[in-house]
């Protein structure tokens, strides 16, 4: 119990410095950025306090917001992504998360795959509606949502797979 | 007042929910409304700290880039010096006028970023350099933004590549004003609106600052026109500016602080009552 929470704080620090320090200046292509934080919000235990997830995912997306002096955009997609959660959960994973024994560690790759690609682009597309906030753009906003989640998704199922606790 | 305690303990998540969404929509509506400074921004102790720590080291990789920046800026410094040197003799210096009305300080770029709509710097310049909002911001080579936020030591620069800034600028040649906008395409380029079709416009002429605002002096160099065409109502030209700086690689920049300002807004807001 005490070793997933000191995990959980240095994920929060590592990522959150991971984001803005090496992330948000590899503008690929001109304008392509992954946001590797929402690895925090992935792999928040599942049967933990949900009330607790949504305060630490809502201030992770305020402290990006904070040093990409983007208002609230991160701070919102991220409170929308932690509390959609359980349905991606449900549908990635089916019946291991209604037995509530998932751990994150042993997963089969598939699924990891489904679970991840559809909550990076719930994500982008909220980030990047709240930071366009004009519907007329439509088409830039699902082609920067498109290509940046292609990018987040590689990224973080990367990460993941390499800081695997392995049994 | 028992079925709302039960109401509000069972809907705890989803009202917990809908606050924190609540807060983050107002503070991204109010991110994008003009001239409304940011509550949430990156001129604190905090950012400021960790974006000083990562440019300590980042700063060596383009020393030597910024280094031919410098040389340039001195040969036309000192060409200017040799040239205007003999004319000045001349004029007799009347010691009343002579305080300055332009200080120009000097900062370094903390935080850099030109691919969202509403673009912003961090600088490690501050209030206790005596840097307030609205003051201008260049580089030896044309004009980079305006001072949003400003903390004790750090300050955000609102970049000229957003879709908030608009910039009283005009044509050299002919004197024609317009105003600077950016339509979040491309960083090296920025459109010139409302400018009168009875201008001439010529491919690869220069584009300066108006010096309609006590922001920005006159005849700073903002960029050349690349293409142009004429509005959707016919009256106007929108010009495809190539600006001068290269807004992706900014290391070293200048802030003006004009003297007279507050004597203008002052005036200025007497002429509007």
């Amino acid at each position: 119990m005490n070793n997933s929470i000191t995990s959980n704080i240095i994920r929060f620090i590592v990522l959150l410095l991971v984001q803005v320090i090496i992330c948000n200046n590899i503008n690929f292509l001109g304008y392509i950025n992954p946001y590797v934080y929402v690895i925090f919000i992935l792999l928040f235990p599942v049967n933990n306090n949900r009330l607790l997830f949504l305060i630490l995912a809502f201030n992770l997306g305020l402290l990006v917001d904070m040093f990409l002096d983007s208002g609230g955009v991160h701070a919102g997609a991220s409170i929308c992504l932690a509390y959609a959660r359980p349905l991606f959960l449900k549908y990635a994973f089916g019946t291991m998360y209604d037995h509530q024994n998932l751990k994150f560690g042993h997963t089969d790759i598939g699924a990891l795959i489904m679970y991840v690609s559809g909550c990076v682009i719930f994500h982008h597309l909220i980030v990047y509606y709240l930071e366009i906030f004009n519907i007329s753009q439509i088409i830039l906003l699902l082609k920067k949502a498109l290509f940046s989640s292609i990018f987040t998704v590689i990224l973080c199922l990367l990460l993941i797979l390499l800081f695997k606790t392995r049994k | 007042m028992q079925q709302i305690f039960n109401f509000v303990i069972r809907n705890k998540t989803l009202l917990l929910f809908l606050l924190l969404f609540g807060i983050a929509l107002s503070l991204t509506i109010q991110s994008h409304s003009y001239h409304k400074s940011q509550f949430i921004n990156s001129a604190n102790s905090l950012t400021g700290g960790v974006y000083g720590t990562v440019n300590s080291i980042g700063q060596y990789f383009d020393l030597k880039e910024q280094n031919l920046i410098l040389v340039e800026e001195n040969v036309i410094l000192r060409e200017q010096l040799l040239n205007s040197s003999g004319r000045n003799q001349s004029i007799a210096i009347d010691s009343s006028f002579n305080d300055q009305r332009f200080e120009i300080i000097s900062a370094e770029v903390y935080k850099n970023s030109y691919n969202s709509p509403n673009n912003y710097l961090t600088i490690n310049r501050g209030k206790r350099d005596s840097i307030q909002q609205d003051f201008g911001v260049i580089t030896s080579k044309g004009i980079i933004g305006i001072i949003d936020n400003t903390s004790n030591k750090f300050s955000t620069i609102l970049s000229i590549l957003s879709k908030k800034s608009r910039i009283n600028a005009k044509l050299k040649s002919s004197n024609q004003n317009g105003s600077l906008t950016w339509n979040t395409t491309s960083p090296y380029f920025a459109q010139l609106e409302d400018v009168s079709k009875f201008s001439k416009v010529k491919i690869g002429d220069t584009i300066v600052t108006g010096g309609q605002s006590a922001i920005f002096p006159k005849g700073i160099g903002i960029g050349k026109i690349e293409s142009f065409t004429t509005d959707s109502t016919g009256d106007t030209y929108t010009i495809e500016v190539r600006l001068f700086n290269n807004m992706t690689t900014l290391q070293h920049v200048y802030i003006i602080i004009n003297n007279n300002s507050e004597e203008l807004k002052t005036l200025e807001n007497l002429n509007d009552e």
